[in-house]
């Protein structure tokens, strides 16, 4: 077990002092690039946060999809192949459920603030 | 005096009447494939503002899908004697240049930045025209004389469909949402158009130069073809070009009946459901086109975040898929 702080509170640390304490003293080209990269520190935090908990789930449900074990990687090339030759398709119970859980659980990671994941997240709590 | 300059001095003596040399010059974009660069020449009687277009040094043949800059400049040339708003091409380069291909145009004042013409006050009036005004632009550059169009790719939807496939599976990137999308692709391909005509390619906010008047000049037309001119309807479509502005359609500035109505005013028909089906070929597109800049950043160091950045923006694309192909009720 490796010690603490964890990889998030390192990588966040990072991201602050690059937000709070840089940023303000650099301009043109570099502060765009300087964005950039506090954009990706931030996606890092955000990935080592949820990303346990939305493969298992992902796992789960692929498996229960296609009857199948293997890792993530090859359970969705296999998911992606019986797409692909008409195996299956959104008249498969559980498929669509999946691909727009397995997509929301990305935009949680890569794009929060994308407004198309905003409105369906809207959705979901209303739905709930 | 930096070597860009010297070159130009050199070129614009020899074409520019009245020239005495360039300043100013400021690079722009410096793409993968293409850089642009701003400048003056300055002549007794003033100066002129000017836009270079040029493949960069070190760069051998540009990709697959690029016209040409010789063929973007005929193009342009061709949209400016039509009335359509395009930059005046001052010159096309040759080899006593000595600045690689490219061409030099007439600068267009305006703002190119999305965000800033969705947002902005000063362009409110523009905003409340601008779809019906880019339905009728773009009837405008599909009626341009095929006759005297340069030499460009001609790719029917069936080819389009098998190139984003191939392109997909050379990522070795399985995604079930891409699949869905090529396979509802397939079995919705509308077959050959009714009628062949110029497609812009990459008729977006981005690359429209727009004044509080709208519409001063449409660019990069680097992805020009001949085709399906309701591909460019549905591309102007695509969410990745709304900007957050969900509900309005046409690049986040108003619906689809307006872009339509301004079109079919031009005197051309619209055709709602291949529209539709190239704004989904234009989704996956967008989102293909993610995935090569994941490969190219693991490929070259350069613009490494942008790249690597752009890459996680695939996702973006696929709920963008989903919420059309499968919608939650």
């Amino acid at each position: 077990m490796q010690d603490e702080p964890g990889p998030t509170e390192l990588t966040k640390a990072v991201a602050d002092f690059l937000r709070e304490d840089i940023a303000p003293l650099v301009s043109g080209h570099n502060a765009f690039k300087l964005r950039v990269a506090i954009n990706m520190l931030d996606l890092v935090t955000r990935q080592l946060t949820l990303e346990a908990a939305s493969d298992a789930s992902e796992k789960r449900r692929v498996q229960g999809l296609l009857a199948m074990q293997g890792s993530l990687f090859e359970l969705n090339r296999a998911l992606a192949d019986k797409i692909a030759n008409g195996e299956l398709d959104l008249r498969t119970p559980g498929l669509a459920e999946h691909l727009w859980q397995t997509t929301m659980d990305k935009l949680a990671v890569d794009q929060p603030t994308y407004a198309a994941y905003r409105r369906e997240l809207e959705r979901s709590k209303l739905q709930r | 005096m930096k070597v860009i300059e010297e070159q130009l001095t050199r070129s614009v003596a020899a074409w520019y009447p009245g020239a005495t040399g360039v300043g100013g010059t400021l690079k722009l974009s410096g793409g993968a494939s293409q850089e642009t660069w701003s400048f003056e020449i300055m002549t007794r009687s003033g100066n002129v503002g000017a836009i270079l277009r040029r493949a960069p040094e070190g760069y051998g043949a540009a990709p697959s899908r690029a016209a040409g800059l010789d063929a973007e400049a005929a193009l342009m040339h061709l949209a400016h004697q039509a009335g359509l708003p395009s930059p005046r091409v001052l010159h096309v380069f040759d080899a006593n240049d000595d600045l690689g291909p490219g061409f030099i145009m007439e600068r267009v004042e305006g703002e190119t930045i999305a965000r800033k013409i969705l947002r902005d006050a000063q362009f409110a009036d523009a905003r409340s025209m601008l779809a019906r005004q880019l339905g009728r632009i773009a009837a405008g550059i599909h009626d341009l004389p095929r006759a005297k169009l340069p030499l460009l790719r001609q790719r029917t939807a069936s080819e389009e469909i098998g190139e984003l496939a191939r392109e997909y599976g050379s990522l070795n990137w399985p995604k079930p949402v891409f699949e869905l999308a090529l396979r509802w692709l397939r079995d919705n391909d509308p077959g050959p158009p009714v009628q062949v005509t110029l497609v812009h390619g990459d008729f977006r906010l981005g690359n429209l130069i727009i004044g509080v008047d709208g519409v001063r000049a449409v660019l990069d037309w680097e992805l020009a073809h001949l085709g399906d001119p309701m591909e460019d309807l549905g591309w102007i479509c695509v969410n990745s070009w709304r900007f957050g502005e969900l509900d309005k359609p046409v690049g986040g500035l108003g619906t689809r009946e307006e872009l339509f109505a301004g079109y079919e005013a031009a005197g051309r028909a619209v055709d709602a459901a291949r529209v539709t089906f190239y704004e989904v070929m234009g989704t996956l597109r967008w989102g293909v086109m993610c995935g090569g800049m994941m490969q190219r950043f693991r490929m070259q160091p350069d613009h490494a975040m942008e790249r690597a950045m752009i890459g996680r923006r695939a996702s973006e694309t696929e709920i963008d898929l989903l919420r059309l192909l499968a919608p939650r009720i």
